[in-house]
């Protein structure tokens, strides 16, 4: 059964995502993450003073604990409407990692930003996001309404590469936030970046080559392939303006304005990964067996 | 079977953050720095000399960039024009303020008494007033909030115990000290991320920092052979060998260039 409402709210509860991780972007750009020394309150209260770093810290948990109640009620909603198991599934499991990302967020006050935690923080907030933005795609019309099903092309086995992307957008996504942890230096994230890069392109390029009027193909296809070159340039963008201000009182306004545009598309790049994996392995067939020697043989 | 694999799923982020944890508790639990002999010979004041200096600069004089605290309206009210970074802190006459001279080596290992006074931390203007601060191993600071808004206090030490509290404005002062010796610790307030402050903690009370003149003197040390450091935040740190007779008073300038 299609729940218009259901997907809109979907939606909204992305898009909130988005902003949250920009908020806690912003917490790390503005080298605010422990100008308030206490959790879950804030200076022993509800509502500190909102001044300083303190805007940006209090202003992430404000906004985690508004995605943290609309997730609730996705969970909820999709317990109650949903009539697939594995969507009502993957709303608990969202609500979960919006918990465990709360409590991860917790521990890093407590414990002064400690590397393993802040790095885990980053990362499964951009795998929260994307779980969001599946539940989208699920509950859309279009998905309802089933598979444009292609047979596999010739050229690189799509459903094997397909699946990788997102893996190596996440792997990256690691690299980045150990980088602004100081785990890391640059150079890993760089080389990241390239292989990234190459596999986003390659992968998208394929698909809008063998099946330009596949719709649900072409759209994530061309979404991976805008976001993964965007963010090559904000990622350039975030790196020269850390350079140019590194010897002005931080943190400066363009560093963090770029750093925060390349989280944010970071998230996005993941999000847009695991759409196209998803698309890939739906909507292209598996190749069909090899017949045994004398035997039929398969048409691509 | 499958519950069994839940529950293994369950315990996977559990045991990871206990860890991350643990590792991190265990790391800052401190043990205080070896205490030396108590049956050290009793300190031959009559003898004691001094070691004085100034810390110049040559080079082109630094600009300082202008603070912007528009982002707490109760800091930004209490300057008239905005007040300039604090990194190089250049006097008229070409001296440096706020370089930490201290006997890093040739001190006897001993029991030194303790200064009567007890240096005072201020987050006032928001700004940590002073900007750089000596203090002895177990030396109690007393860190004041005289400003009309929250901040918290951040000390970023590499050997002593790490801790971020915050402090109201009005509220008690904070009493606090460090049990092992270190050159630098940062003090940073995350809530105004302009404000950085540094504390020299010393095994002995042989340090002094440069003040409107770039001037120090340290006295009362035994006649000895010593090795100096001035350490400045931006220009680094500088050595110089001393030897110092009874009663003698020896000079040792250092000069940084930027």
């Amino acid at each position: 059964m299609e729940h218009v409402w259901l997907h809109r709210y979907s939606i909204f509860v992305a898009a909130s995502t988005l902003c949250l991780v920009v908020a806690g972007a912003l917490v790390t750009s503005q080298e605010a993450g422990l100008s308030v020394p206490d959790w879950p309150l804030s200076y022993g209260k509800l509502m500190p003073e909102m001044t300083g770093g303190i805007w940006y810290e209090h202003g992430h948990r404000m906004v985690a604990t508004a995605v943290g109640i609309l997730t609730i009620i996705l969970a909820l909603w999709l317990w109650r409407a949903e009539d697939r198991r594995w969507v009502r599934r993957l709303g608990w499991s969202a609500l979960g990692a919006v918990v465990v990302q709360g409590v991860l967020g917790g521990l890093t006050v407590i414990y002064l930003l400690p590397k393993p935690v802040s790095i885990s923080h980053a990362c499964l907030a951009q795998l929260f996001f994307a779980a969001t933005v599946a539940v989208a795609l699920f509950t859309s019309r279009s998905w309802r309404l089933g598979p444009a099903l292609v047979d596999p092309a010739g050229g690189l086995p799509l459903r094997t590469l397909a699946p990788f992307v997102p893996v190596s957008v996440l792997a990256q996504l690691a690299l980045g936030a150990a980088y602004r942890h100081k785990a890391l230096d640059l150079v890993p994230h760089v080389a990241g970046a390239m292989v990234v890069t190459a596999l986003a392109l390659l992968a998208s390029i394929q698909v809008l080559m063998a099946y330009p009027r596949n719709r649900a193909l072409r759209n994530s296809a061309m979404a991976l392939l805008a976001i993964a070159v965007l963010q090559v340039f904000f990622g350039v963008g975030a790196y020269m303006s850390r350079v140019a201000a590194a010897g002005s009182p931080q943190p400066m306004p363009v560093m963090v304005l770029f750093t925060v545009i390349h989280v944010a598309a970071g998230a996005l790049t993941m999000a847009a990964s695991v759409v196209f994996a998803i698309q890939v392995l739906r909507n292209v067939r598996r190749p069909m067996m090899e017949a045994p020697a004398g035997g039929l043989t398969a048409t691509p | 079977m499958s519950k069994k694999l839940v529950l293994a799923l369950l315990l996977i982020p559990v045991l990871f953050l206990a860890g991350c944890g643990g590792s991190k508790e265990e790391t800052k639990t401190e043990t205080p720095a070896a205490t030396p002999a108590a049956s050290a010979p009793p300190i031959d004041e009559a003898n004691a000399g001094t070691i004085t200096g100034k810390v110049s600069f040559t080079g082109a004089t630094p600009v300082m960039k202008n603070i912007s605290m528009d982002a707490t309206p109760a800091c930004a009210r209490q300057h008239s024009t905005p007040p300039k970074s604090e990194e190089v802190a250049l006097n008229a006459d070409g001296t440096l303020k706020n370089v930490f001279v201290w006997v890093k080596a040739g001190v006897a290992e001993r029991q030194w008494p303790m200064p009567s006074t007890t240096p005072v931390l201020d987050q006032h203007t928001c700004v940590y007033q002073p900007h750089v601060l000596g203090v002895m191993v177990n030396q109690e600071i007393e860190i004041r909030n005289s400003d009309p808004t929250n901040h918290n206090v951040h000390p970023l030490p590499k050997v002593n115990r790490e801790w971020n509290e915050s402090q109201a404005p009005k509220s008690d002062p904070k009493r606090k000290s460090f049990p092992r010796e270190e050159i630098m610790i940062a003090v940073k307030c995350n809530v105004h991320p302009w404000m950085r402050s540094y504390i020299g903690v010393v095994n002995h009370p042989f340090f002094a920092v440069t003040g409107a003149d770039g001037a120090f003197s340290i006295k009362g040390l035994p006649p000895g052979d010593y090795t100096v450091e001035a350490w400045h935040e931006k220009l680094g740190a500088q050595e110089a060998k001393v030897t110092v007779g009874a009663k003698e008073s020896k000079t040792a300038d250092f000069n940084f260039k930027g």
